[in-house]
């Protein structure tokens, strides 16, 4: 260790401080928040049947696991939304490199990809019901999709930015195209890989609660539909909270990848 | 004495969409073994495509690229080095050091071993280890030309090699790799817009004209002194610099 000076540890006390007050702050907000929530609706300044309350979310929360199975729903949803994001992912990378590879493929499906960009997914829907069925299998091809062109145009930007002094480089060796992506194109983008992720993330859970908004029958999605027809908004309330928690989760997930792949 | 490297009448012109321009208009120069060439010219004249040409990147419209006596392709034989020290910051130094190798396809272990001689021998070897951002910049140049040095090129090019570097060092970086370069023996063709690191450097310097670069003189510096940093101090240096800025502008 090495042996600092009273100003060293002056400066580190600063900061352990400031960090601390951010983090009480951020629970005095949500504490506070959800006080006055209670409150309101405790006096019925606000109508609880409407806006619920945290008290009957946190009671709802323990039936719907109890009695209603809503590990079920919830399982439900996370293979909808994983199975969407893989696939989104996977193929995203792939086609990005593909047209990477080849300026006359990228030239000639540069327009298709512009309107497949600009056009509201949620539009498609009912093809997609009548085509895939009113099962899981729709849901998750609107996860697909809603999440594929993004995950394409941002890897693709990515690999087209590549150092062309560093491709230079390569070339100089008398490397191949196909070294060239594997040596720097692809680990280069690993930055880009992980951002794209991270926007993937967000874009299925987006497809799938769309899509089970438009046809299920069970999921998060579905549970949130139901139950604003028949106007039980602790339910709606609880099951959002529970999309709140498994998004973050997700999003965290990835993050922590990154820790571990972008270390320079 | 054999020529390594021979231009026989290099002719260049790019197409564009609205133009036809011409790079470089009937080069011919040569080299021996050993030598150290600069080429030196006023910005824009086409430097970089004269090494480019050299290395094999760009086929010349008309003329003849002999490396060895032989047309050039981008292979074993050419060795180039760029203004940034281009290390890919996800490997570590070894690794970085070995990329010629593994594009070659010669990763064996004679020639990863002759690789470690050479960090060993240039002072990097504590280092392998180590992200390219984890080292200095004149530490990151070094390593660049030992990278260069590993697949045991005929001739070695140097785009600007020092001109991301501050002033200081790239005054001892110059030293240093012009050291390693006439340890090595290896022959060299350097491209700089800056006047003393020519002259500092070179056994040749060619001024180029502007585009289309054609030669416009040649000259043989012949200081006493074998070190950069020396040469800069003897009398004739000033003299050879003062006669070349006025043949740059």
């Amino acid at each position: 260790m090495k042996n600092f000076s009273d100003n060293h540890t002056l400066f580190i006390k600063k900061i352990k401080r400031e960090t601390r007050i951010v983090w009480a702050f951020r629970i005095l907000l949500l504490v506070g928040l959800l006080s006055i929530w209670e409150l309101f609706a405790r006096l019925n300044i606000i109508d609880p049947f409407i806006s619920s309350s945290p008290t009957k979310m946190a009671t709802t929360l323990v039936e719907l696991f109890k009695e209603n199975n809503m590990l079920y729903h919830v399982l439900i949803t996370l293979y909808e939304t994983i199975l969407g994001f893989i696939i989104a992912v996977g193929f995203g990378f792939i086609i990005a490199l593909l047209l990477w590879w080849s300026t006359r493929l990228r030239k000639i499906l540069e327009p298709y990809i512009v309107v497949l960009n600009s056009l509201p997914k949620i539009a498609l829907g009912p093809i997609i019901i009548v085509w895939c069925g009113s099962g899981s299998k729709a849901i998750i091809f609107m996860a697909v999709l809603i999440g594929i062109i993004v995950a394409i145009i941002t890897m693709l930007n990515g690999f087209l930015s590549t150092d062309k002094d560093k491709i230079l480089l390569l070339e100089s060796m008398g490397a191949s195209q196909l070294q060239i992506m594997l040596k720097l194109v692809i680990p280069g983008n690993i930055p880009t890989f992980i951002s794209m992720l991270k926007i993937s993330v967000g874009m299925a859970w987006i497809g799938s609660i769309m899509g089970e908004y438009l046809v299920s029958k069970a999921g998060l999605g579905y549970l949130i539909v139901y139950g604003s027809q028949v106007f039980k908004l602790d339910l709606v309330m609880a099951t959002t909270l529970i999309l709140c928690i498994l998004a973050t989760l997700m999003y965290a997930l990835v993050s922590l990848l990154e820790k571990k792949l972008v270390k320079h | 004495m054999k020529k390594l490297l021979e231009l026989k009448n290099v002719r260049l012109t790019y197409q564009t969409i609205n133009d036809e321009i011409e790079a470089v208009k009937d080069l011919s120069f040569s080299c021996n073994e050993g030598d150290f060439v600069s080429i030196i010219g006023p910005s824009g004249c086409g430097k970089t495509t004269v090494l480019s040409l050299i290395a094999g990147l760009l086929k010349p419209t008309s003329g003849e690229i002999l490396i060895d006596e032989k047309p050039v392709e981008p292979s074993l034989s050419v060795g180039y080095m760029l203004q940034k020290d281009q290390l890919f910051p996800w490997r570590t130094i070894e690794k970085n050091v070995y990329l010629p190798l593994e594009i070659k396809k010669i990763n064996t272990t004679e020639n990863r071993e002759y690789a470690l001689d050479l960090l060993k021998k240039y002072n990097l070897l504590p280092f392998l280890k180590n992200y390219p951002d984890q080292l200095s910049g004149g530490m990151r140049q070094r390593a660049a030309l030992i990278r260069t040095l590993v697949s045991k090129p005929r001739l070695l090019l140097l785009d600007e090699p020092f001109s991301a570097l501050d002033y200081q060092t790239r005054i001892s970086v110059c030293d240093d790799v012009y050291n390693i370069i006439k340890s090595e023996r290896k022959t060299t063709v350097l491209v700089t817009h800056d006047i003393s690191e020519a002259i500092s450097m070179s056994d040749i310097i060619i001024v180029l004209t502007a585009r289309p670069a054609e030669i416009k003189s040649i000259h043989v510096p012949n200081l006493e002194f074998d070190s950069p940093l020396k040469r800069r101090e003897s009398k004739e240096f000033g003299v050879l610099f003062e006669k070349l800025w006025k043949e740059l502008n």
